[in-house]
C-alpha cells in the first residue's frame, strides 16, 4: 500500500471515531491535520464523502478557520506570537529575523529544505512571557531576534546530524 | 431511569473521606503547571523534584487517596498563581513558602534545607525593595487582589477532583439540585448582580431566566472559552487551574433551566486547557457527578468540549453556536437571541468562563454575599490579564471598582524601566485606549463605557512613552481586518480602508483629511456592521483619535513621529564635499535649495520635506541627515 492509500485510510478511521457526524467536521478535520500537518485534495474528499456533504461544504469550513492549512508544512511548525503583550514587547522584529534566516520570500512560509514552516499567532496566552514564540506547540518564553533564530539553527545542527 | 453512579449519601461521604485526606497530608509540594511556568521549564522541575525525592526515600505520593505515611511528600501540578512574570513557581505547605524562578538546580537543596530541615531559602524567596517575602499573600501583587474565581488557583492540584471536593467543591451544585428549584437558582444569580464576564456584561440571571421560561425538548449549556482577545489569557488561567469550577457552573445553570447538554468551546492555542477540561470531565463521569440520573435526582447531564480553530469572531455568540454545528462560525442577525434560539436552534445558556466559574461560590454563599464585593451595578471581582510595558505582569483579579492606578502601580508595579505611562488599552481590539487622566477611574462595566474603553473579557495592556499610538491602533485594525469573517459588508470592507489609511499615516504618507474620513468610517461600521466585532472594531482608532490625536498630526503633519522614526533630523549640504554643480537644485520640488554654481549649496530647512530626492541625485555624496538634538 503507498502512502497515500495508507493515508485515506487513517482518514478514514478518524472520521468513523466521531461516528460520521456532520457536526464533528471540525474535530475531524483537527485530528487530521494533527497527523498529517495539512488537509489534501484527498482527505477532503474522503470526508465529504463520509459525511455525505459536498466537496464545497468541507473547502468552505476548511478555508474559514484559520488554524486549517491546505498546503504541506514543514517538520517543524514555528509560530511567533503576535498578540498585543507580544507586539508592545517587540516581536515583530523576531518574526522579520526568521524571515531573513530561513531566507522566506513574498508569501513562503515553509523553508527551501521543508524543515520549517513560520507561522504568527495571535496570542498564545503566555503574555506574561513576551515575546513568545512555539516550535510545535512547545512554548518559548521571552524571544528575541537572535534567540529565536539560535533555537532554530540548534533544530537544523540536530536534524543534520540524525540524517547523517 | 437509570441507576446513579452516585447517591447523594455517597458523595457526603466521598466529601468527609476527600477533606480528611488532605487534612492528613503533612508535606505538600505544588509546582505550577500554567502555561506560563510550563514554558520557563516547571516540568522539568516537577520531574526533578519527584526524581531527588525519591533517591532519598521519601514517598512521593501525586493522587490525593495516595497515603505515603510517616515519610511523605505530596508533589502537586497546580494551577496558574498568576504571577507568572516570576515563576517557575513551587510552594510548600503547610510552610507557606513560595518559591520563585525555581530551576531544576534548587531541587536537590529545596529538599535538603526545607523539605527535610524546615529551613527557608532566602535566596528563592521573591523579594522586592530589600525585603523578603515568604508568604505568597503577603507579595503586594497579591496583597491587593481579592480572588474568588482564582481561589484556589496554585493552591490545589488542578488534575484532583477529590481535592476540588475537599475544598467544598460540587456542594453548590448539590445544593442547586436538592434544595432549590430553577427558579430560585435564577433569582439568586439575578439578586446577584453577576454580570456577563465576556465582554458585553448582561446580566447572567435574565439570561438563565429567558431559559428557564422557554418551553422546549432539548436546551442547552454553552461555556465560552474562546478568549480571542490578543493579550488576554483570565480564561486560560481559571480552565486550567480550576476546570471543576466551570464544569460546577454549568451544571447548575443546566439545573436552573433544564438543560441536559453542555459544551465547552475553547480556543485551539490552548491545549494544556483542554487537557485539564478532559481530564476533569472525566474525572467527574467516572465518579457520577456527570452523566444519567446524577445522585439519585432524575437529573441528567452531558458535557463535551469543542475546540476552536482559529477564528476570532467565534467568540460571538451566535458564529460560536455555528461553529460547533461544524460551520463555518459567522455570526447571524439578531433576534432571535441564543436564549430563543441558539444551538441547534435550541434555547442556549451561553456565558463565559469566569461568569460560570463564579455561579457555584453564589449560590453556595448566597446573593447578598456576592453584592458586598464590588460596585452596586458591577458587583463581584474581575480578573484582569495584566500585561505590556508593566513590571509584574500576570492574572490579577480586584473587585469590581478598583481603580487603574491601583491596578497598574499597586498591583503591577508601575512601568517597566523606569519610563513613563502612556496608555493602557482595555478590552482587546473591541476596547478602548485610555490615558493618565483615566488612571483613577473605578473599573466596572459602566464607567469604563462612558470613555469609550470596555472592560472585555479582562486584557489590560499598559504602554509607555515609548509607543506610538497610532500603531497601536493600526495594530488592533490589522487584528480585526483578519478576523473580520466578511459576512457583512461594513465590517468587512470597511476595515480594510481603514487598515490602508493607518499604514499610510504610519508611513508619514497621511493627509490631513484622513483623519476625518478614519473617524467617518468607524462611524459608519460601528453603526451598520452584524455582530459585535464589528460594531466595536472601531473603538481603539476612535479613542487613540480621542486621546492621542497630537501623535497622528506628527504622522500627518510632521511627517515624523518621534516613537516611529526616532529623532527628529535634517538634510545638510556638507560645504566641503559640494562642488555647487546645481543637480540637487534642480531636483528639489520645493525650490528649498539654493547656492551659486561652483559654490557650495545649502538647503532651507523651512521649506524642506525630506523627500531626499537632493540626497539621490548628488553625485558626490554630499548631503547628510543630521539627528537634532532632543
Amino acid at each position: 500500500m503507498d502512502a497515500s492509500n495508507a493515508m485515506l485510510q487513517r482518514v478514514e478511521e478518524i472520521i468513523d471515531s466521531y461516528g460520521c457526524k456532520r457536526e464533528n467536521i471540525i474535530a475531524i478535520m483537527q485530528d487530521i491535520q494533527a497527523e498529517y500537518k495539512y488537509l489534501s485534495r484527498e482527505t477532503l474528499e474522503k470526508i465529504a464523502e463520509k459525511l455525505g456533504i459536498g466537496v464545497a461544504k468541507v473547502y468552505s469550513v476548511a478555508t474559514f478557520y484559520e488554524n486549517f492549512s491546505l498546503e504541506a508544512k514543514g517538520k517543524y511548525i514555528v509560530k511567533v506570537c503576535n498578540g498585543t503583550a507580544c507586539h508592545v514587547r517587540k516581536s515583530q522584529p523576531i518574526y522579520d529575523g526568521l524571515r531573513e534566516y530561513l531566507q522566506l520570500e513574498g508569501k513562503q512560509k515553509t523553508s527551501a529544505d521543508q524543515l520549517f514552516t513560520l507561522e504568527t499567532v495571535a496570542c498564545l496566552g503566555a503574555c506574561s512571557l513576551a515575546p513568545a514564540m512555539t516550535i510545535n506547540d512547545e512554548v518559548h518564553a521571552k524571544m528575541t531576534p537572535e534567540s529565536a533564530i539560535a533555537l532554530l539553527e540548534d533544530i537544523r545542527r540536530k536534524e543534520a546530524v540524525q540524517n547523517a | 431511569m437509570p441507576e446513579c453512579a452516585l447517591t447523594r449519601t455517597q458523595f457526603h461521604l466521598l466529601q468527609t473521606e476527600s477533606k480528611d485526606l488532605l487534612a492528613a497530608q503533612k508535606l505538600k509540594v505544588l509546582v505550577c503547571a500554567g502555561t506560563g511556568c510550563v514554558a520557563n521549564g516547571s516540568m522539568k522541575v516537577y520531574d526533578t523534584l519527584k526524581a531527588a525525592c525519591e533517591t532519598r526515600g521519601l514517598n512521593v505520593c501525586v493522587a490525593l487517596r495516595e497515603e505515603g505515611g510517616e515519610n511523605s511528600v505530596h508533589l502537586k501540578k497546580s494551577g496558574c498563581h498568576g504571577f507568572c512574570e516570576i515563576g517557575p513557581l513551587v510552594s510548600i505547605e503547610p510552610l507557606d513558602i513560595l518559591y520563585t524562578h525555581v530551576h531544576p538546580e534548587d531541587c536537590e537543596e529545596i529538599i535538603e534545607k526545607t523539605l527535610l530541615g524546615g529551613e527557608v531559602i532566602d535566596r528563592l524567596l521573591y523579594h522586592k525593595d530589600g525585603q523578603a517575602y515568604q508568604r505568597r499573600d503577603d507579595i503586594p501583587f497579591y496583597k491587593l487582589q481579592h480572588r474568588i474565581v482564582l481561589r484556589d488557583s496554585g493552591k490545589s492540584d488542578a488534575e484532583e477532583i477529590l481535592e476540588y471536593i475537599a475544598n467544598g467543591g460540587y456542594s453548590a451544585f448539590e445544593k442547586a439540585l436538592f434544595e432549590m428549584n430553577g427558579e430560585e437558582i435564577c433569582k439568586t444569580i439575578s439578586d446577584s448582580g453577576l454580570r456577563g464576564r465576556g465582554g458585553g456584561g448582561f446580566p447572567a440571571g435574565r439570561k438563565w431566566e429567558s431559559v428557564r421560561r422557554n418551553v422546549s425538548d432539548v436546551k442547552y449549556v454553552v461555556c465560552n472559552g474562546d478568549e480571542g482577545d490578543p493579550g488576554a489569557f483570565m480564561d486560560q488561567g481559571v480552565m486550567e487551574g480550576n476546570p471543576h469550577s466551570v464544569i460546577e457552573g454549568m451544571l447548575i445553570a443546566g439545573v436552573a433551566t433544564g438543560a441536559t447538554e453542555g459544551y465547552i468551546y475553547v480556543r485551539a492555542e490552548y491545549p494544556l486547557a483542554v487537557k485539564r477540561l478532559r481530564i476533569a470531565i472525566a474525572k467527574a463521569e467516572e465518579l457520577g457527578l456527570l452523566g444519567d440520573n446524577i445522585m439519585g435526582s432524575g437529573f441528567s447531564f452531558h458535557m463535551h468540549i469543542n475546540r476552536g480553530a482559529g477564528a476570532f469572531v467565534c467568540g460571538e455568540g451566535s458564529a460560536l453556536t455555528s461553529s460547533i454545528e461544524g460551520k463555518r462560525g459567522m455570526p447571524r442577525v439578531k433576534p432571535p437571541r441564543t436564549v430563543d434560539k441558539g444551538l441547534w436552534a435550541k434555547p442556549t445558556v451561553l456565558n463565559n468562563v469566569e461568569t460560570y466559574a463564579n455561579v457555584p461560590q453564589i449560590v453556595l454563599n448566597g446573593a447578598g454575599w456576592y453584592r458586598s464585593v464590588g460596585t452596586e451595578n458591577s458587583p463581584g471581582t474581575k480578573t484582569f490579564a495584566l500585561t505590556g510595558n508593566v513590571v509584574n505582569t500576570g492574572l490579577v483579579e480586584v473587585p469590581m471598582g478598583t481603580t487603574l492606578r491601583q491596578v497598574i502601580y499597586d498591583i503591577g508595579g508601575g512601568i517597566k524601566d523606569g519610563k513613563k505611562f502612556k496608555a493602557v488599552q482595555i478590552g482587546g481590539p473591541s476596547g478602548g485606549c485610555l490615558t493618565e487622566e483615566h488612571l483613577d477611574l473605578p473599573l466596572d462595566f459602566d464607567s469604563l463605557n462612558k470613555v469609550g474603553a470596555i472592560i472585555g473579557s479582562g486584557g489590560m495592556v499598559v504602554m509607555d512613552e515609548d509607543t506610538c499610538m497610532v500603531e497601536v491602533a493600526r495594530f488592533f485594525m490589522n487584528f480585526t481586518q483578519n478576523e473580520s469573517c466578511g459576512k457583512c459588508v461594513p465590517c468587512r470592507e470597511g476595515t480594510k480602508r481603514m487598515l490602508e489609511i493607518l499604514e499610510r499615516i504610519i508611513r508619514n504618507e497621511g493627509e490631513l483629511e484622513d483623519l476625518d474620513t478614519l473617524e467617518s468610517l468607524a462611524n459608519t461600521i460601528t453603526e451598520a456592521s452584524l455582530c459585535g466585532l464589528g460594531q466595536t472594531a472601531c473603538k481603539p482608532v476612535l479613542s487613540t483619535l480621542k486621546y492621542f490625536r497630537n501623535e497622528y498630526l506628527a504622522h500627518v503633519v510632521d511627517k515624523h513621529c518621534p516613537h516611529c522614526n526616532g529623532r527628529k533630523r535634517h538634510l545638510e549640504i556638507n560645504p566641503k564635499l559640494c562642488r555647487g554643480c546645481g543637480k540637487c537644485k534642480r531636483n528639489c520640488p520645493m525650490e528649498a535649495i539654493s547656492g551659486e554654481l561652483r559654490q557650495p549649496h545649502t538647503i532651507d530647512v523651512t521649506k524642506c520635506i525630506h523627500c531626499g530626492a537632493c540626497w539621490g541625485a548628488c553625485p558626490f555624496g554630499a548631503i547628510d541627515a543630521i539627528e537634532e538634538e532632543g
